[in-house]
């Protein structure tokens, strides 16, 4: 069984149970309830129609908890109310799930959770794997999740920019564990970008595949950070860089620019670059000018210095650095960078240092201590 | 979604405001202070920021490998040890602010008649994965 085919049936089931009139979160535990179910039963007992199958054993459970919650009255009333079988609007459902699970009330970590569990049906234990929390400590950040968003209208339309924004983090920052955040990232973005017509869904659909195709380059054998210019790109998928460009060509005919095809197109030049001598930096450059415009973040404004240095030769990249926070995240692992192409190895090797130590995760301030040493017995030689 | 260690100390910090050692309570104000680090963490619990939390015991010794073929070397206890910790909660939290909000409250715990110790608690973020976007 396909538990990939099975989880993309949650979203459409569980907006089916509201839409009869279940409670969002009550509805939610059956919908869990009925894949735990599935994944016993389907394997020795396929179902001809899985998504009719999964329907009625969530709908059965709901009203089985309903009724044992002596919501006597209530439960007649939905039983009246249920549907003729017969074909059911998906699509609306699905999208506004992904609304309800980003609704603006929740903390970008409990959107995650929610996100994850209603529209990504994954368990509970699973999703607290992923993001190394207790798994006692992610079933309460889940119902108190659903608790927050129980008085939303399910019909009530919402914000795709928040709804991207989770999926953006899903994909950005898990960590590596049974279950693969980024590619349900993926999987998540493709449904979501099924289910409504918007340049900005493509946009982030093609920064997550011109990415992904990167990513066994990304890391060398003993798990350090091999940066972009040093990548095998023999080794990059040219079937998911190719997917990528098409959505994102699609996407900016549109000429409804946005932050995640501006991404997208800084990460499809690099992916078109043959070697890392080839990169078209100049125009780079240009897209983070328009990300700049988009979104004024500072982390756009570093990664242009970077970009400006490479265009534009080290000293110009510094004088764009010279013009920003030298507080921001990652400014001295930059300025090191662009010393170091300047031919200052002194000054290089000393920010590299000050860098690894202001570094925000492992792998990177363990590259930065290896540039720092690999500097430092140049320049002893 | 970041996660923070709350250190606590039992030497090597600044001195917090009721700073009467806990030999010099009463065993109901040891009772109370107990309960009230229980309760944090069950109410942590309850909005989905707990990860854990450990209590060190305040001896132990040093120990470090002394070549091939021979067992480790110990020693230690040393006094003068400067930095000396108790124990520690691991948080994971939306933001910065919330974890120094956490400790805050953390550092409220009552001690001495009864009033908040606001001993002072070392708040570290712990390092991450890499982000999957680098450019």
């Amino acid at each position: 069984m396909d538990d990939a085919l099975l989880r993309s049936l949650t979203p459409g089931v569980l907006g089916i149970l509201v839409r009869r009139g279940a409670d969002f979160a009550a509805a939610e535990d059956a919908v869990q309830d009925a894949l735990v179910e599935a994944i016993r039963v389907w394997p020795a007992d396929p179902p001809r129609d899985p998504k009719g199958w999964l329907i009625t054993v969530a709908w059965r459970r709901f009203l089985d908890t309903t009724r044992a919650d002596a919501a006597r009255r209530r439960r007649e009333d939905l039983v009246d109310s249920e549907p003729a079988p017969g074909p059911t609007p998906t699509v609306d459902d699905d999208l506004q799930l992904y609304f309800l699970c980003a609704h603006p009330s929740l903390t970008p970590s409990s959107a995650v959770a929610l996100t994850l569990r209603a529209v990504g049906g994954l368990t509970t234990r699973q999703i607290a794997d992923a993001y190394l929390v207790p798994e006692a400590t992610m079933a309460q950040r889940i119902s108190r999740a659903k608790r927050t968003v129980s008085t939303v209208r399910f019909d009530q339309p919402g914000d795709v920019a928040t709804v991207l924004r989770v999926l953006y983090l899903v994909f950005n920052e898990g960590y590596t564990g049974d279950v693969d955040l980024a590619a349900e990232a993926i999987r998540l973005t493709r449904q979501l970008a099924a289910a409504i017509d918007h340049p900005e869904v493509a946009g982030l659909l093609a920064l997550m595949l011109l990415h992904h195709a990167r990513r066994a380059s990304r890391t060398a054998s003993d798990g350090s950070l091999v940066p972009l210019a040093e990548q095998d790109r023999g080794r990059w998928d040219t079937a998911l860089i190719a997917e990528g460009v098409d959505i994102l060509q699609a996407a900016l005919a549109r000429d409804r620019l946005g932050e995640f095809q501006a991404q997208a197109a800084i990460a499809a030049l690099h992916a078109d670059a043959p070697t890392a001598e080839e990169t078209d930096w100049v125009q780079i450059v240009e897209w983070y000018d328009e990300l700049a415009r988009l979104t004024d973040s500072p982390v756009v404004r570093l990664n242009r210095a970077v970009a400006v240095g490479e265009a534009d030769g080290a000293r110009a990249g510094l004088a764009a650095l010279a013009a920003l926070d030298d507080s921001l995240p990652r400014h001295t692992a930059v300025a090191a960078y662009l010393h170091e192409r300047d031919g200052d190895l002194a000054t290089a090797a000393r920010l590299y240092v000050e860098a690894a130590h202001q570094a925000p995760n492992l792998a990177e301030r363990d590259h930065l201590t290896r540039q720092a040493a690999r500097l430092n017995a140049r320049r002893q030689r | 979604m970041a996660k923070y260690l709350l250190l606590k100390h039992y030497r090597g910090g600044p001195a917090g405001v009721n700073d009467v050692p806990m030999d010099r309570w009463t065993p109901e104000e040891i009772s109370a202070h107990m309960q009230y680090m229980n309760d944090f963490a069950s109410r942590l619990e309850k909005t989905g920021e707990f990860i854990e939390g450990q209590a060190l015991a305040p001896e132990g010794a040093w120990v470090r490998y002394d070549g091939p073929g021979r067992p480790p070397v110990t020693d230690g206890p040393f006094a003068e040890t400067k930095d000396l910790i108790a124990g520690w909660m691991v948080i994971d939290v939306d933001t910065y602010e919330r974890a120094v909000e956490l400790a805050g409250e953390l550092s409220a715990a009552p001690g001495a008649g009864g009033k908040p110790i606001h001993e002072w608690l070392e708040v570290r973020p712990f390092l991450t994965e890499p982000p999957t976007i680098a450019e």
